[in-house]
């Protein structure tokens, strides 16, 4: 039975590293460039909602929103102010300036909010959910964030299958001049790729915020960290290998802790990525790299 | 009045000057070739147009409004179609949402499908692989994706650069073909090529640039009978 829970475990933490991952995944497959300081926006998500619910009392659901649209924006800022004007620059220029902005939030976060540990409150209040007699116990919040994962998936291949705008994006993605030609506003599409990802970001403190309870300035980095490797395992600029990546990383690190050593758990995570690149360099839904005739 | 009018073009990049203050203008119902050798400034003329580029000095009307500054995404919902150098076709999407994003301006859906299906009658090899992925097409029919994508725009204008270039003999034949058609159908047609005898074949006037300048203008015909454009660029 506890291996079914430790599976369990490992597949809410891996939905959260998955929808983490989107967000890495969408800029690097549009804007391609890594911006390392997508984990810093999920750290501003979760103290928004902390300020929200411990603070004005607000109710949950609203606190929620209001985190997602603060991020939302937030990610539209960043992306105008610090990368729009790197869009020519060589991409260390644009890599080094987002570890910039990360240390940024942080530090904004830590002059704003303080540097002692806050404790959240999860916002979801279910009872767990009891299998096999009792023996099975899965937690709401478990439950509440694999399904919010495989909801916000569904909605965002759907949206870039469907949509105008999705399909601008995945145009941009191929060939941003190319794009341009056909009348799609690429810096428009840029920007929105940033809002969504910084949207989901947002969900995604929450959730994690949730299942692991402590908050402080730097809660975004390990688990932005986690979430890029994710996106790189899955295939990065693949979005249902961000999905995939996320999934199994939650799992392997998980079911490392729980077997193998919870010291090494981060160890093994690495490891496992590292042996993946080296079978197959493109991660596994990553398309090979195609010289173009 | 001219429909394209180029007025003392100047583009740079960086510090080098690719084009040095170039005037010519393209009549409604023409076929213009602009020719000349490798890095004279064909392409760059075309991007500049299109704003792929930004000129630095000198200014582009369109239909009598100029479209120096505009953003290049607005260029192409004002009737001017590009046809980029090396096709830029989409290799991932599939040949009909290539084909859709071509048409990513329009509104009307009706209007759009009629598009589609004149483009399907002009290029009959598209509809026969409209779920293939672009990239796995083979360089003319890649060619004339290019070209059915820029005529999803309904264009009143299409800029065409190199659409030989890399072909088979018989897809040039063929890809001229098409030009000629979408000439007689009403569309402006500006043409870059390398293949100069070819282009000024189908052509009504034409623009000679050597590195940044028109050095040599006039009919097609009387061009393609002057001795030094036969020496240097139609190897006679």
């Amino acid at each position: 039975m506890s291996f079914i829970a430790y599976l369990i475990n490992g597949i809410s933490l891996g939905s959260v590293y998955a929808i983490i991952a989107l967000g890495y995944t969408m800029v690097y497959g549009i804007a391609k460039m890594l911006n390392f300081a997508h984990g810093d926006v999920i750290m501003i998500g979760c103290y928004v909602v902390f300020t929200m619910t411990s603070g004005l009392q607000f109710n949950p659901l609203l606190s929620v929103l209001i985190s997602v649209v603060v991020c939302t924006v937030l990610g539209i800022v960043v992306e105008k102010v610090a990368y729009k004007p790197l869009r020519k620059a060589s991409p260390l220029a644009v890599l080094i300036t987002a570890i910039g902005v990360s240390y940024l939030l942080q530090n904004i976060a830590l002059l704003v909010f303080g540097a002692d540990t806050k404790s959240f409150s999860s916002i979801i209040t279910l009872p767990a959910l009891k299998l096999a007699g009792g023996k099975l116990s899965i937690s709401s919040v478990a439950i509440v964030t694999v399904v919010t994962c495989v909801i916000i998936m569904a909605g965002l291949m759907l949206f870039i299958k469907k949509t105008k705008a999705g399909r601008a994006m995945l145009a941009v993605s191929e060939d941003k001049d190319a794009a341009q030609l056909m009348g799609v506003n690429v810096n428009g599409t840029i920007s929105l790729t940033f809002a969504i990802g910084s949207g989901l970001a947002a969900i995604a403190g929450v959730l994690l915020c949730s299942a692991y309870p402590t908050l402080t300035p730097y809660i975004g980095s390990m688990p932005g960290i986690k979430a890029f490797t994710a996106a790189v395992f899955g295939g990065i600029g693949s979005i249902p290998g961000a999905f995939i990546g996320g999934i199994l990383l939650g799992i392997i690190e998980v079911l490392g802790r729980a077997y193998i050593s919870s010291q090494l758990s981060d160890a093994i995570v690495f490891a496992v990525l590292i042996i993946v690149l080296l079978v197959k360099p493109t991660g596994i839904l990553g398309k090979p790299i195609h010289e173009k005739v | 009045m001219a429909m394209l009018e180029i007025k003392d073009l100047k583009v740079y990049y960086g510090v080098i000057q690719a084009i040095k203050g170039i005037s010519f203008e393209v009549n409604e119902g023409e076929v213009i070739a602009l020719i000349g050798a490798n890095g004279a400034g064909k392409t760059t003329t075309l991007q500049t147009i299109t704003g792929m580029l930004q000129a630095k000095e000198g200014s582009i009307i369109f239909e009598g409004q100029d479209i120096t500054k505009v953003p290049g995404h607005k260029i192409v919902s004002m009737g001017m179609a590009h046809v980029p150098e090396g096709r830029r076709v989409f290799a991932e999407l599939s040949v009909l949402e290539n084909l859709k994003l071509g048409a990513y301006t329009r509104k009307d859906k009706d209007e759009i499908a009629d598009s589609l299906q004149r483009v399907y009658r002009s290029f009959p090899r598209l509809e026969e692989r409209k779920k293939q992925a672009a990239g796995t097409l083979s360089g003319g029919e890649q060619q004339m994706l290019a070209m059915g994508r820029a005529l999803m725009s309904k264009p009143r204008i299409i800029l065409m650069d190199e659409p030989s270039m890399g072909l088979s003999p018989i897809f040039v034949e063929e890809i001229f073909n098409i030009i000629k058609e979408i000439s007689a159908s009403g569309t402006t047609v500006l043409l870059v090529e390398q293949n100069a005898k070819k282009a000024l074949s189908i052509a009504d006037r034409a623009y000679v640039l050597e590195t940044g300048n028109i050095v040599l203008s006039g009919d097609a015909k009387e061009l393609m009978n002057n001795e030094s454009i036969k020496k240097a660029y139609l190897g006679e």
